[in-house]
């Protein structure tokens, strides 16, 4: 007899989002670089969202954990694992993970960590969480992804790399909005995008990002996952992949033979930019702001450098009651502030003031 | 500004992070931050709560003048904030002067408060921010 896969005595409680206030338009960027119009047309962009001069990825995270925390209704005292998952972490050294344990109430008895794989550094929390309460060891895990992605001025990066984070609260099968049924990882070295120690902007491959990196890692994952549940793109409603502009994960699903109408509901990147460790979990959030009981959404995060994990999930009856407990990500999205370019690099530090 | 008390930071955390005041035991009345004795009675009989999350703003201050770490910032808004419980007083952010008005609602959010320099500790507390339609 087959042992029933340690996944599905696992689902998601909760989920939060968090985006910044702050909007620019691609044409700012344009103009300040000198870049054709088509260069941000051809990344399906609108516009990108800003973190404040008192927002970092730490605050942002906390924001989005506790949004996920109201619509869990879990006692912070039983939450035994928070995972922040960034490339932008305030302190080099020092993990954010116990400011938002503390801030939330769950400390002192919990594991906390921060995690780094450029942009799916949450995704491994995920699926360590998935272990963790699937084994018994703990009760409920938060995972948090939250970025604030940095790009070098003139950088073509600059249009995509944006600010926002999405949590989860990952705990038993029962009870949850969403129950997962299974999960598969796939890693290589490949040196897609990087940043050294000490260097303020990440450098990238140019086109080596796309094939190679993006699009094998997210297809070895995706067809992995599959195979191991005899699943084809069919049986999804939804599927949900890492997008680092709007035009990849469209083009990652056609791929794997995903229809538009199953991947539209999951794309935000266009209005918010790339959250990077957000990224896909900020799309799932949307998905499941709008699932119905028995949906299937596959979700599926990339990271540079390089990797992916697939998941795939079914929509409880459950998400009915936790679905207004907290901000949909399109009520996030609406509500802006558009700045200009020189309001965005004073916000993003891109301006030196000698302190005094 | 360099030269934070770290001990004093990090004792402070708790209060900053989940806006936990300090409530009187024997007059009732609540103030924030939480103190060792009632700035009311006296009495040092005190129990924390978590403060209401949601607020109006009833006066502010606009600093335009501001040290050279909170210049990305500025203006600075100081708000006094009515909680219904108790009133504190907060940097209002998301918000320039001409977005704030007396007696608009305000929701605490969770920023980063001060920094000690470029290499010290970072603060991290509530601050209040206008509530914005969708
Ligand atoms: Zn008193």
């Amino acid at each position: 007899m087959p042992q029933p896969r340690p996944e599905t005595a696992t689902g998601i409680h909760g989920w939060g989002v968090y985006v910044p206030r702050f909007r620019i338009k691609m044409e700012y960027i344009a103009r300040e670089w000198g870049w054709s119009d088509s260069q941000w047309k051809a990344l399906a962009m609108i516009e990108k969202a800003v973190a404040g001069p008192d927002e970092d990825s730490t605050t942002m995270g906390l924001e989005a954990a506790a949004y996920a925390l109201k619509r869990a209704g879990v006692d912070p005292g039983d939450v035994g694992a928070v995972f922040f998952g960034t490339e932008s972490k305030p302190y080099a050294v020092k993990p954010s993970a116990t400011i938002i344990a503390e801030a939330l109430g769950v400390t002192p008895v919990t594991m906390a960590s921060d995690l780094e794989f450029a942009c799916r550094a949450a995704s491994e929390g995920l699926r360590a969480s998935l272990g963790l309460v699937a084994s018994g060891m703990i009760k409920y895990a938060i995972v948090i992804g939250s970025d604030t992605a940095q790009a070098n001025p003139g950088d073509v990066l600059e249009f995509t790399a944006s600010s926002g984070a999405a949590a989860y609260v990952v705990g038993p099968s029962s009870g949850s909005a969403a129950v997962f049924e299974g999960s598969y990882t796939y890693v290589t070295d490949t040196p897609d995008f990087w940043r050294r120690e000490g260097s303020p902007y990440p450098r990238h491959g140019e086109g080596f990002t796309g094939e190679p990196a993006y699009f094998a890692h997210i297809i070895g994952a995706v067809r992995g996952l599959m195979d191991n549940l005899g699943f084809k793109p069919s049986d999804f409603k939804y599927a949900v992949f890492h997008q680092p502009n709007g035009r990849f994960p469209l083009k990652v699903g056609e791929m794997l033979g995903f229809k538009p109408e199953q991947l539209k509901a999951g794309i935000v990147t266009p209005l918010i930019g790339n959250t990077y460790n957000g990224s896909a979990l900020i799309g799932l959030a949307r998905i499941l702001d709008n699932a119905a009981p028995g949906d299937r959404v596959l979700v599926a995060p990339f990271g540079s450098g390089a990797g992916s994990d697939a998941y795939s999930i079914i929509v409880t009856d459950a998400i009915e009651e936790k679905r207004g407990k907290a901000p949909k990500v399109d009520e996030l999205v609406s509500k802006k502030i558009m700045i200009d370019y020189s309001t965005y690099a004073k916000f993003r530090n891109m301006i030196k003031i000698v302190r005094e | 500004m360099t030269g934070l008390s770290v001990p004093a930071v990090w004792r402070g955390r708790i209060h900053r992070y989940r806006l936990v005041a300090g409530k009187c035991n024997s007059c009732g009345r609540i103030h924030y931050p939480p103190s060792h004795s009632c700035p009311h009675c006296g009495s040092r009989g005190l129990a924390e709560v978590e403060l209401p999350r949601m607020g109006r703003l009833v006066s502010y201050s606009i600093v335009y003048s501001v040290p050279s770490e909170s210049r990305s910032k500025a203006p600075v808004i100081l708000g006094l904030v009515d909680l219904g419980v108790a009133r504190v007083i907060s940097e209002i952010t998301d918000a320039g002067p001409e977005d704030i008005s007396v007696g608009m609602q305000v929701e605490a959010v969770f920023r980063r408060i001060t920094e000690d320099g470029e290499t010290g500790v970072l603060v991290y507390g509530v601050k209040f921010r206008p509530v914005k339609e969708a």
